[in-house]
């Protein structure tokens, strides 16, 4: 269990204007959940993270990790990062050149306070490894793994010490595609199976919404949104983070009428229905996102239900294997859409589009 | 014009159109540069290896084919004392500039000790504070009869023996060792500097210590900059002449350096045996520099550079950080303070004599006026000048153009340039005095006894300096430039005075004005090529101390520390782009 409160970090180089990294970061982490800050680059995740490490010094707030404050500026604690017993796996990996797979991974048993013998370290150390499969190449110089070993060692170095919290640093940031596809897997399996409170940091929303129990979205220093995947793709809470988390349509309009539970809302392309929300009232401008997978294609017309329904022209379509990208125009202005292979619309047809009313998102204009 | 590689190959041919019609010119140049480098590094060096083998000669006997000289120098046990001494001196004096610039350099990189700001101010003092001049005011502090330190302790605590005495193996490696920790400083820095922060924050996260982190992670992956700065320091101090000079030779401590002065200044001088001392100590020097490139150019299995840019964080170290700041203090007070202020003591008095209050009644400033009023004082200062000035420029002209070849054409062989114009690396300047005094007194241009012969002497010395510097910046400059200028019809020679020779400017002027200070304290080679009527700054230092006019020695120091101190100032403010910076 991790709470962060009221967390704000500054950077001041000397003769320099100070940097606020991060401000005012407020989030919780049940035991055994994984955390992700997600972000563009440079928007201060890294900081957060390095705060939580202790490797900065915050300029205020409370860190607490299992009720143990380790950072308080009230209170003026700040508990020194070798302290803390939390796991790091850095973005460079940071595998010690000069020791061996072996010595890398038995380093924090070595150092801690908690003396071991030269068998229990020895035992701890190849039951890691044996879990991240490097324990074949225990006695090799660490610099003479490939990429995807670096990653699994720095891991079991961050795992050896039974960390009472993980970070991990867009640790799958330095590995090509196939890779990280494969470790994001291993990663999740791993985080799920110990049970071990995680903090990751990732550009990618992919790898967020793959991995994540609730991710905090984070722009300019700020966290703007904090959700579950779910939430965040289909409720996203302004039109950063809508953007930032996959491309969508963002249609314009005004909220003309409605039941209780649905809204009829007048846009460029036509009247859509939405489900209805809290605070927007009728006559106000609002702004809906609709993901191009909920776009709804066919080459005849659907049956009437109660998705809204649009004829417009295939301006273009890309033929992407599993799916197809469209953009079509629908009264002159262009929606993207996602759909199935089977679709055989040609350019310059016309085709109907289907929007369910779920799929919607209704965002604060 | 020679191609050799398909990459190469487009370079020279885009070139070779450019410069078609000043084809002469380009020529004439880089080959008189070939040639003048060559001759620099290789004639006074073979000569040496020649003269090293040969008799005595005399009136009436030649010169024959000796292997005595070599006998003398490695056969007897007198000679065997001087080489365990040479290593001796040369290794203490390693290791402990080596020791307190670690410990500064990591107590500046990584901790949060106050004061850090002076730590590169003070980094420039070996420059200011020339040896010979350190060295003595060394000896006013603690040789036993004179110095301060035992004066103190016998006043006050009734000692009957010294305490300290500067006549030794450890007082010379402790006056060395200080003067050279900034260099140690400088040079263990920059290995910190280059190491991927994260390394050391992993270890931190692990659980690891702040001493745990900077002995098993800092380093160790330090190391090989580490070594590398041991044999560069160990060059230095086998090369050093000041200290063994000043404080060995008068208890009869020798090393090779003062063995050579000696072997040359004894009567009749001994060419041969000098020569036979030198040969060893270029085997030193050499060993030291090949073994130091050779791990500077394999450090690639501890590359630990990453693009990111911000410094590794600093570890709050607690109450140890005053610790720290005193130990630096108390640096800053035996290299700076005191010296100075024992010179600047000694500069007002009337005789020489320890501070006391008896003595506080005797200041003047009549030392000052007497120095300034020394015959030839002037002549020494406007030699000094010249030659410093005309020094620099020639060294960083050469080796601009040198830097070009090895750096931006593919010509065969020019790593032999290069090589050659580092070759005075290995000459400690006592064996390139010697050296080129041996060549010039057998083949007589009329140099000899001249300033000419110091300005060679000066230019080998500085060319590896010289191309450290430009070869720096030479980097920087893309290929592009140059073609674009070529493209536009200017000729070779247009384009390395418009284009090369300005963007090579930071560079240049550093090198330059690095060279102009490092000239000026100069002793070790001049000892053996001035004559009287050209002396130099440093050389009329050295003879008031062998006269024993210590106030005039001091008044002299203290204006010329002044007046480095104030020539780095005003370029320092003149232009906060050139970084004065000994490594
Ligand atoms: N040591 C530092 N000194 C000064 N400014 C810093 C420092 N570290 C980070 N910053 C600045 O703070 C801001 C946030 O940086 P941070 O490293 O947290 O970004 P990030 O979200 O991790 O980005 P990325 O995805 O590129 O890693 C940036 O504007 C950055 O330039
Ligand atoms: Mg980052």
């Amino acid at each position: 269990m991790l709470s962060v409160e009221n967390l704000s970090t500054t950077y001041q180089a000397p003769g320099a204007k100070p940097v606020l990294a991060a401000s005012n970061i407020n989030f919780s982490v049940p035991t055994g959940r994984l955390f992700t800050l997600l972000g563009p680059s440079g928007c201060g995740k890294t900081t957060t993270l390095r705060s939580i490490a202790g490797l900065e010094r915050p300029s205020k707030g409370v860190i607490k990790a299992h009720d143990t404050v380790v950072y308080s500026s009230a209170g003026n604690i700040f508990v020194a990062p070798n302290h803390r017993q939390f796991g790091m796996v850095f973005q460079s990996y940071a595998i010690w050149p000069h020791m061996t797979v072996f010595q890398n991974a038995a380093f924090p048993l070595q150092v801690q306070k908690k003396r071991l013998s030269g068998k229990d370290i020895r035992d701890k150390v190849m039951k890691v490894l044996a879990a991240v499969s490097l324990d074949h190449v225990e006695e090799r110089e660490a610099t003479r793994l490939s990429g995807g070993q670096q990653q699994r060692l720095a891991l079991a170095r961050a795992l050896v010490m039974e960390p009472r919290l993980l970070l991990l640093d867009e640790p799958l940031s330095n590995l090509d595609a196939k890779l990280r596809d494969k470790m994001r897997f291993e990663l999740k399996k791993m985080q799920r199976e110990l049970g071990l409170t995680t903090i990751y940091v990732t550009h990618d929303q992919s790898e967020a919404l793959a991995l994540s129990h609730e991710i905090a979205v984070m722009n300019e220093g700020k966290i703007v949104q904090i959700g579950s995947p779910r939430d965040i793709y289909e409720r996203p809470a302004n039109t950063f983070v809508a953007d930032f988390i996959g491309t969508t349509n963002f249609v314009e309009g005004i909220v003309r009428g409605g039941t209780d539970d649905r809204l009829v809302v007048d846009t460029r392309i036509g009247q859509l229905n939405v489900n209805a929300q809290p605070g927007v009232s009728i006559g106000a401008n609002v702004s809906l996102s609709i993901r191009p997978e909920d776009v709804h294609l066919s080459d005849t017309a659907p049956a009437p239900s109660s998705n809204s329904l649009f004829i417009g022209t295939v301006r273009a379509k890309v033929f992407l294997g599993e799916c197809q990208d469209f953009k079509i125009d629908v009264n002159e202005t262009q929606l993207l859409a996602r759909a199935h292979p089977s679709v055989r619309t040609l350019v310059g047809e016309q085709i109907h589009i289907a929007i369910d009313p779920e799929k919607c998102t209704l965002l604060a204009a | 014009m020679a191609v050799t590689t398909p990459d190469g190959s487009t370079v020279h041919t885009s070139l070779g159109q450019g410069w078609g019609r000043s084809f002469d010119m380009k020529w004439v140049i880089i080959g008189l540069c070939i040639v003048v480098v060559a001759w620099l590094a290789l004639i006074p060096l073979g000569f040496l290896i020649w003269q090293s083998f040969a008799s005595t000669s005399t009136a009436q006997v030649p010169a024959v084919f000796t292997l005595e000289n070599y006998a003398t120098a490695f056969g007897t046990t007198d000679s065997l004392g001087l080489m365990f001494n040479s290593l001796k001196f040369a290794f203490g004096t390693a290791a402990f500039a080596l020791v307190l610039g670690t410990f500064f350099a990591w107590v500046n990189e990584r901790t949060n000790t106050p004061f850090k700001s002076l730590f590169f101010a003070m980094s420039i003092v070996p420059l200011i504070i020339p040896g010979i001049l350190f060295t003595v005011s060394w000896i006013m502090l603690a040789s036993p009869q004179i110095g301060i330190f035992n004066q103190i302790f016998r006043d006050w605590f009734g000692l009957a023996t010294p305490l300290f005495n500067i006549y030794s193996l450890t007082g010379m490696i402790w006056v060395d060792g200080l003067h050279y920790a900034p260099i140690a400083f400088l040079l263990v820095t920059a290995a910190f500097r280059s190491m991927d922060p994260s390394l050391e924050e992993s270890a931190l996260m692990s659980g690891a210590s702040v001493v745990q982190v900077a002995f098993k992670i800092t380093l160790k992956l330090a190391w090989p900059a580490i070594l590398a700065a041991f044999l560069i320091l160990f060059v230095r101090g086998i090369e050093s002449f000041e200290v063994p000079a000043l404080l060995g030779l008068p208890v009869g401590l020798r090393v090779y350096t003062s063995a050579i002065y000696d072997a040359v200044h004894s009567y009749p001088s001994d060419i041969g045996l000098a020569s036979a001392y030198a040969m060893a100590l270029l085997l030193v020097t050499s060993l030291g520099i090949y073994y130091q490139s050779r791990l500077s150019s394999q450090g690639s299995r501890f590359s630990t550079v990453t693009g990111k840019g911000f410094r590794p964080r600093v570890s709050d170290i607690g109450r140890w950080r005053y610790a720290a700041a005193g130990i630096f203090i108390l640096y800053c007070i035996f290299v700076v303070a005191l010296p100075f202020l024992v010179l600047f003591w000694a500069s007002l008095q009337k005789y020489y004599a320890a501070p006391s209050w008896a003595a506080l009644h005797n200041l003047s400033f009549a030392a000052y006026g007497k120095v300034l009023a020394y015959p030839g004082f002037y002549g020494v200062v406007w030699n000094s000048a010249k030659l410093a000035i005309g020094g620099a420029t020639v060294v960083m002209l050469l080796t601009s153009v040198i830097c070009w070849i090895t750096i931006k054409t593919k010509i065969p062989g020019r790593w032999v340039l290069d090589m050659l114009a580092s070759l005075p690396l290995v000459f400690p300047g006592i064996v390139l005095g010697l050296s080129l005094m041996i060549f010039y007194l057998n083949f007589d241009i009329g140099i000899y006894g001249t300033l000419w012969i110091m300005l060679m002497a000066y230019v080998i010395k500085f060319l590896p300096y010289g191309m450290r510097y430009n070869s720096t910046s030479m980097i920087q400059i893309h290929k592009e430039l140059e073609e674009s200028a070529a493209m536009s019809g200017a000729s070779w020679f247009t384009i390395f005075r418009r284009i090369v020779l300005p963007l090579l400017k930071p560079g240049l002027m550093a090198g330059w004005i690095y060279i102009i200070v490092v000239s000026v304290r100069e002793l070790s080679s001049s000892i053996l090529l001035y004559s009287p009527g050209n002396e130099v700054i440093s050389i009329m230092i050295w003879e008031f101390w062998q006269n024993g006019q210590y106030i005039e020695l001091s008044a002299f120091g203290v204006m010329m520390i002044t007046a480095l101190f104030c020539f780095l100032m005003v370029v320092q403010t003149l232009s906060k782009r050139f970084g004065v910076k000994d490594v």
